[in-house]
């Protein structure tokens, strides 16, 4: 900086905005760079001119390629120099300089010079630029350099050759991965940040190796690793061998466990937080294991350090969302945070106060959110509509300030992942209580009037059809519909049209007025909304008269689809074009579960050559199609349901053989899924005998015996039963597989002309309740519930007896009965001494049929269950008690 | 999966937000439109704080940033979402410190600017690529110092001291060969 030092005295105080690079300009300084080619180097000169450089750099000027490459070669003149700065300026400016100019490998020689020099930060400064500008056959050469550079006793020199590993193992893994003795030598180095970067090295070379990263974790956790650093990368590894060992943690104590608690007394913050923080996000944590974490984590929350307080508000934040309870302790401490200067740390302390809140604390905690919610970030604000959502939930009283509050964020600016959880919010709210759903209706009503979003606007037009017409001046809401279809694109007037025509077909007062409405629509532009309101005006007869809605206009415009979507997608892709019209009647209703036999039929011998045979068909569709396919089924009419595959045979058996129940209306046929595992036998005409002595309601009908079942690939054969049409029907069935067994050379694979008769005894077969039960879910059961009424409610309280826990009590009855568990209700939280499981399915018959199952522990081990059923059908709702009563 | 820890930029820039020094170390911001967008919002969402005694921390759009004022300048070090954030605090410190030392208590932009040699190699000893080479602020403004020339001398003693290294040197080396 020539210039600038001589004016500096002058200057300094009358300029305001001095700046010893104020007015410099690019040209200047390249034309200046000449000196760098000067036969006599002015080291002080050059030094200020590289700075020059790389403050025009900085600030985002850049360098065309000529240019870059023209600067690169003068810097590397400079070499001449003996001038420790000026080198070290050299060095920097290369690094800048490598990734735009040409030809930078012809800095080498220069660079390998200094590496192999006596001054260790010449030695240092040239690994770390070689690095940068090496490729694959020039680090070869240098190698046994940098192999040295690891263990040398200079820790600058030792660390700038493993983080130059570390940069290389991207590029050139196979090399680096030579370099693990040295590696491992430098782990344990005496220096701190050594032992930090060899570990770092050591571990990515070993990442994809299970076994030796939990060698090291082992080896070193019991060691004593000096550097924080180092520390928190142990943590985090010993954190990762646990995950992935995550299944033998079933008994006992979790391994490392005690390492990372151990970490928690440690003297260095970084590593107490790292320790604490890896404990928080163990898989299945325990509440004693977290303990301690917690404690920690509350001792930070009341540092001077922001950064602390931050660090600790963010991981309770996440444990508040497992765990409400084990941060309740730090509430305390979380309510003093709602003030903090820093609005990071406030967001975070409210939201987690939100989870594990009482009743009496939300208007004042609302209060103090208001003033947050400006300044943080959607994807903070997010959290926070989430956490309101759950809090109003819990606390129905409280609707009216939190309903309030969301309508005063939905006018307020926010992207679409925003705005979509304040409106999904006020959705749930409006659904789960009553007492919101007017004033919310409105809001949602407001917001669409100058909604950007058409996903937002059809959701909440199609959620307006449902809801508005049942309120109590459904009319006030016609007019914000309406209005989307003047405004707004093709899909929202879509939407808008639908709305409107249930709002026709529920409220008759409002008809002619909806026609004259649905009539303008006709005009539209777009194809499908024409379409609508022309299908609309049709199905609610729009001819001028008012006459009561039909039952099935209803179950048309308001029926929810009980054919899961995927089954239907599937079932339309799968459609030919032809005479025969799309009949939704025969998609599958069935949610789709893979069978898990699938695996297990065929072939059992350890010795099992080739590829595995296919398994048997074992999807719906494919069932269907299968049964359909053989003429002595095809009028049993349509499927019910198929069983899955139920194993008649033991595992390691001659043959292999599992059954599927196809029920019928008035029809099962067994479908005996057969594998042959003697390669020296080819079997023929292959049956199976069924004796349904004990199952006196049925008959059987058919039987379709299999022709040949070659050595491991598996056949069918069917049995086919009559039985009550539209009613269940229980019994046992007793099986004998019956064949022609004939033997087969090896050698050839040619069988024998001349075979034997012979019987195989099978396991015996039961046709069960939950067998005339298809697993069919609803959406929100809750809606489902009331609307099924409580004309058929069968309510009774059974003991289960002693359990192993309340988990496996759940799972029992819902395998008994064979129906969907609903809103991941099936899944019990550890420790929990109550549960509430609910079902729902369809019985044979096609009857809805919905089930509230209240568990509880009574004493130490035994299971109490209070049955609750709900169906369209009294008897349904007692064979249901039966079930549980008799299972 | 990355578990070390990564630095994505250290930044310093002045009280209207302009650059003063740089260093980005990750690809997230491929541009210097990119890179300007990113030092904006960073100033203006901390514009307002105070954090002049201790170090401050915020978190937005998948960073955390932990950061630190004094007089006309703000250090800024950014880390991804999952980074432990005392780590960063550390590296922040480390940079902090480093530049105190290295300018001898007068931190401001004005004496940063003059020094503006000194401040890279002081970034370049820091972290290199995203990894944390050193934190130890006396540790980085010694290495920094030992490849300088004395700056608070005056010229002329500057240059007898750059006389007697190179003819040190020049000793070594001639009983070395």
């Amino acid at each position: 900086m020539a210039q600038p030092l001589a004016k500096k005295d002058d200057d300094r105080d009358e300029e305001v905005d001095y700046s010893p690079f104020l007015g410099i300009e690019k040209g200047a300084v390249l034309q200046e760079a000449r000196v760098f080619n000067d036969p006599q180097l002015d080291p002080q000169r050059c030094s200020q001119v590289i700075t020059k450089l790389l403050y025009l750099l900085n600030q985002g000027e850049a360098l065309t390629k000529v240019e870059a490459t023209e600067v690169f070669f003068s810097v590397t003149k400079l070499f001449q120099s003996k001038d420790i700065g000026l080198r070290r300026m050299v060095y920097v400016m290369i690094k800048e300089l490598s990734s735009s100019a040409d030809e930078v490998i012809m800095v080498t020689s220069s660079l390998m010079k200094d590496m192999t020099s006596k001054t260790d930060m010449y030695r240092a400064n040239a690994i770390r630029v070689l690095c940068r500008i090496t490729d694959g056959t020039l680090l070869t050469q240098i190698e046994r350099y940098l192999k040295q550079a690891i263990v040398d006793k200079n820790p600058v020199v030792a660390s700038a050759a493993l983080v130059s590993g570390i940069h290389l193992l991207q590029t050139n893994p196979e090399i680096v991965k030579r370099w693990s003795n040295e590696v491992q030598e430098a782990v344990q180095s005496r220096a701190a940040l050594v032992q930090f970067h060899a570990l770092a090295l050591l571990h990515q070379i070993r990442q994809n190796d299970r076994l030796a990263v939990n060698k090291l974790v082992s080896s070193l956790t019991r060691g004593s690793v000096r550097s924080p650093l180092a520390q928190c990368l142990l943590i985090r590894y010993t954190s990762q061998v646990i995950r992935e060992s995550a299944n033998n943690t079933q008994t006992g104590d979790r391994p490392f466990y005690d390492f990372l608690e151990g970490c928690l007394r440690h003297k260095a913050e970084m590593v107490i937080f790292e320790a604490a923080r890896a404990i928080t996000e163990l898989n299945g944590v325990t509440s004693r294991e977290l303990t301690p974490a917690i404690t920690v984590l509350q001792l930070f929350l009341s540092s001077s350090k922001p950064v602390l307080r931050f660090a600790a508000v963010r991981t309770l934040n996440k444990v508040a969302m497992t765990h409400p309870t084990a941060v309740t302790n730090c509430n305390i401490d979380m309510e003093g945070l709602i003030s903090d200067q820093n609005r990071s740390i406030a967001t975070l302390a409210i939201t987690t106060l939100l989870k594990t809140g009482n009743e009496s604390s939300v208007d004042r905690l609302m209060k103090q959110i208001t003033n947050f919610m400006s300044d943080i970030a959607d994807e903070f604000k997010i959290v926070v509509v989430e956490a309101i959502r759950s809090l109003c939930l819990k606390f129905p009283l409280k609707h009216r300030s939190l309903m309030n509050f969301l309508s005063n964020i939905l006018r307020e600016e926010g992207g679409f992942e925003y705005k979509k959880a304040i409106v999904d919010s006020i959705v749930i709210l409006i659904r789960d209580i009553p007492e919101a759903k007017e004033t919310g209706l409105l809001h949602l009503c407001e917001f669409i009037e100058d909604c950007e979003f058409t996903y937002l606007s059809a959701q909440i037009l199609h959620f307006l059809g449902i809801e508005g017409p049942k309120t109590s001046d459904p009319s006030k809401y016609i007019r914000y519909i309406y209005n989307r279809v003047h405004l707004e694109n093709a899909t929202v007037r879509a939407g808008a049209v639908s709305t409107l025509a249930k709002f026709g077909a529920m409220v008759d007062g409002l008809k002619p007025r909806i026609f004259v409405l649905l009539r303008r629509c006709l005009f539209d532009t777009d194809d499908e909304v024409r379409d609508r309101a022309t299908l609309y005006l049709n199905t609610l007869g729009g001819d001028g008269a008012v006459v009561e809605t039909g039952a099935d206009v209803k179950e048309f415009l308001f029926g929810s689809l009980d054919i899961p979507l995927v089954n239907l997608e599937n079932s339309l892709k799968n459609y030919e074009p032809s005479e025969k019209p799309f009949d939704i009647n025969y998609v599958p209703k069935e949610v789709k579960s893979q069978p898990l036999s699938e695996k297990k039929a065929p072939g059992k011998k350890p010795t099992g050559l080739g590829a595995p045979p296919p398994g048997p068909p074992s999807t719906v569709d494919a069932y269907e199609k299968l049964l359909s396919s053989i003429p002595e089924f095809a009028n049993f009419g349509k499927l019910f349901k198929s069983s899955a595959p139920v194993e008649l045979t033991e595992a390691e058996t001659e043959y292999a053989v599992n059954v599927v129940k196809h029920i019928f209306d008035g029809h099962v046929v067994f479908q005996y899924n057969c594998t042959n595992t003697i390669p020296e036998q080819l079997l023929e005409n292959v049956t199976v005998i069924v004796d349904a002595s004990e199952a006196e309601e049925f008959a059987e009908v058919a039987s379709k015996p299999l022709r040949s079942l070659p050595y491991d690939s598996p056949g069918q054969t069917f049995v086919a039963f009559e039985k009550p049409e539209g009613v269940p029907a229980f019994g046992k069935f007793s099986n004998m597989l019956r064949f022609m067994v004939k033997e087969v050379d090896p050698s050839t694979g040619e069988a024998e002309d001349d075979g034997v008769e012979d019987e195989y005894q099978l396991e015996d077969l039961e046709v069960v309740a939950s067998d005339y039960i298809l697993k069919v879910g609803v959406s929100n059961f809750r809606n489902a519930w009331e609307s099924m009424g409580a004309d058929f409610e069968r309510v009774d309280e059974y003991g289960l007896g002693p359990r192993d826990s309340l988990a496996e009590a759940v799972n029992a009855v819902i395998d008994l009965l064979g129906m969907q568990p609903c809103e991941g209700t099936e899944a019990v939280p550890p420790n929990s001494r109550s549960h509430t499981c609910l079902l729902s399915g369809v019985y044979i018959g096609n009857v809805k049929v919905l089930v509230r199952l209240q568990f509880g522990l009574d004493g130490p081990k035994d299971v109490a269950m209070k049955l609750a059923v709900r169906s369209e059908d009294e008897t349904v709702s007692d064979a249901i008690h039966e079930i549980v009563a008799s299972g | 999966m990355e578990l070390c820890p990564l630095i994505k930029n250290i930044l310093l820039l002045d009280s209207e937000g302009k650059r003063v020094a740089v260093k980005y170390y990750s690809d997230d911001w491929p541009t210097n439109s990119a890179k300007e967008a990113f030092e904006k919002t960073v100033f203006t969402k901390t514009q307002k704080t105070s954090a002049r005694n201790e170090a401050e921390i915020t978190m937005f759009d998948d960073y955390v940033v932990v950061y630190k004022f004094v007089l006309d300048l703000h250090f800024f070090v950014t880390g991804g979402e999952n980074e432990n954030e005392i780590i960063l605090a550390s590296v922040l410190q480390g940079f902090f410190d480093a530049v105190g030392f290295i300018l001898r208590g007068t931190v401001d932009k004005r004496e940063v600017l003059e020094n503006l040699d000194l401040i890279f190699l002081c970034l370049d000893e820091i972290v290199d690529g995203g990894i944390v080479l050193e934190t130890d602020a006396n540790v980085i403004a010694g290495k920094v110092a030992s490849h300088s020339m004395d700056d608070g001398a005056p010229l002329s003693e500057q240059t007898i001291t750059q006389a007697l290294a190179t003819a040190r040197e020049r000793l070594a080396r001639s009983l070395l060969t």
